[in-house]
């Protein structure tokens, strides 16, 4: 799922200075998985952002509101009633539900209340690690489904940089080196023969986001 | 007789790897070639090593070149795409530089420039691929060429590899072989021991290899190396010795050749890694007779 962290509460105010009624808007899917803009982040903020202003001597009203998922424009909708009361939408979803709500609030600033960082899975309660890069082309299959592009710094797709140290990446110290996992992947499954094929460089300008906005149409599913 | 003719013809190559200056003044390394001059068969010219900005590998060994020096071009993957690759491939044939050495590059953030964006839109495989494509006259987007650069490649390996890593090591060299790799240059190596276990597992490759070896300025230098610089293993007896040491250059130059006169036997050539030592280089090569 998308993973994002809270923008310190600094930026926020400052993005929300000029505005004395909001919307604060959180999101019931990914940003609620990882604890960063669900209904109990919303509530918080409130909280936060109401005593910070009183204390400055500048009131702020806060709606709250929190959509099953942001980024759908049915639940989007369903913020209509409430932004029309507001000056601003302050957004605790990901990036993506931020532009929906720009997208059916053309007049409307919607601002963002949180950091994208990454597709990524739970590793522990309270640590998330990135996984996916949605480069458009996986290679999973190739690399005993553990992934170079998001997990190695310099996202090698034949082997190791030689400067990993103990099964730990160069870079970032505290980082299993991702073509030590793919060997003890690989190793573990019987399947090291894979490590002999010469993986072709990605077509980074024809399937990732290099080539520009990227679009999926399906024609079996439009109305 | 060429640093290719010496390779092929199965003979011993002294390299010498200087590094280009953070800037434009090259005196200092146009001193340095004076001095090499006849003294090693080729000057190894890194391209943006430890992602440090300094003067590229390109326009140093033109100049080089022009001084009447046998170089060998370095490029990496870590700072360009896969266009400025092929096109400085082409600048380098074009300027009459023959032989190069094809890296992985360092990620920028170990660097100086740690805020910039790293590139690896080739891979080692890729850029040796490129260099494949380019010799038989069209580029990676099936574009004729106008000309065909020739080249005399050549890329790195760690031969201080051991257990599994070893294998996969051995198994790289095969795939880079197959994409045209020629000779390779190796890692600092302090234990001939390790060396001649890798060179068992290579040596039906058939391929020249070149064992690197920095010089050791200090016990200090030995310590941050065996800490930091993976790969390299540098005997407790070693840094003893340099402890010990009253006049630790020279016992550093013996170190050296002591390695160099072991290791000698089981390579194809040696390349001295000086950092800032250059000047000591021909006095290095006078103990071990090259």
């Amino acid at each position: 799922m998308i993973k994002a962290e809270q923008k310190p509460m600094e930026e926020i105010l400052r993005s929300i200075d000029p505005y004395k009624k909001i919307l604060l808007s959180g999101c019931g899917a990914c940003v609620t998985v990882c604890h960063a803009g669900g209904e109990k982040e919303v509530l918080l903020l409130a909280s936060a952002l109401r005593m910070a202003r009183k204390k400055i001597g500048k009131p702020l009203e806060i709606l709250e509101a929190t959509p099953s998922r942001q980024c759908e424009p049915e639940y989007a909708q369903e913020l209509s009633e409430l932004s029309e009361k507001v000056e601003a939408i302050l957004s605790l979803a990901c990036g993506v539900g931020v532009q929906t709500l720009v997208r059916f609030f053309p007049k409307m600033p919607v601002l963002p209340g949180v950091n994208t960082t990454f597709l990524g899975e739970t590793l522990s309660h309270g640590i998330w690690e990135e996984r996916c890069q949605a480069c458009g082309n996986c290679i999973l299959e190739k690399t005993g489904g553990i992934c170079p592009i998001s997990r190695c710094a310099k996202q090698l797709l034949n082997g190791p940089c030689g400067g990993s140290s103990k099964g730990k990446c160069e870079i970032k110290k505290e980082a299993d080196c991702a073509w030590q996992l793919i060997y003890d992947r690989l190793s573990s499954l019987g399947q090291l023969y894979k490590l002999e094929e010469i993986i072709p460089a990605k077509r980074w300008g024809i399937e990732s986001r290099d080539s520009g906005l990227r679009r999926i149409i399906r024609e079996d599913l439009k109305i | 007789m060429t640093f290719k003719e010496r390779l092929e013809s199965r003979k011993f190559v002294v390299v010498a790897q200087l590094q280009p200056p953070k800037g434009i003044d090259l005196s200092e390394i146009y001193g340095h070639v004076e001095r090499l001059k006849g003294r090693v068969d080729a000057i190894n010219v890194p391209d943006l090593q430890h992602a440090i900005m300094r003067l590229g590998s390109l326009s140093v060994c033109a100049l080089l070149k022009g001084k009447g020096m046998e170089v060998i071009y370095n490029l990496s993957c870590s700072d360009r795409n896969r266009l400025a690759l092929q096109s400085d491939l082409l600048n380098a044939a074009a300027l009459g530089l023959q032989n190069i050495l094809l890296r992985q590059g360092d990620h920028p953030s170990i660097g100086d420039h740690f805020e910039a964006k790293p590139v690896f839109d080739l891979d080692v495989m890729g850029l040796l691929g490129a260099v494949k494509r380019l010799q038989e006259g069209y580029d990676l987007g099936g574009n004729d060429l106008q000309g065909k650069p020739q080249f005399y490649v050549g890329t790195e390996v760690n031969a201080a590899a051991r257990g599994h890593v070893l294998d996969l090591e051995v198994m790289d060299m095969e795939k880079k072989i197959r994409l045209g790799v020629e000779f390779f240059f190796t890692n600092s190596i302090y234990d001939p021991g390790l060396l001649e276990n890798f060179i068992k597992k290579v040596a039906h490759f058939k391929v020249p290899v070149i064992v690197g070896i920095t010089l050791l300025k200090s016990v200090g230098m030995a310590r941050y190396m065996n800490k930091h610089v993976e790969g390299t293993f540098i005997p407790e007896s070693i840094i003893e010795r340099l402890m010990r040491a009253s006049d630790k250059q020279r016992e550093s130059i013996e170190i050296a050749a002591e390695l160099i006169r072991e290791m000698k036997p089981l390579v194809q050539g040696i390349q001295i890694i000086p950092i800032g030592w250059e000047n000591l280089i021909p006095f290095l090569l006078d103990q071990v007779g090259l």
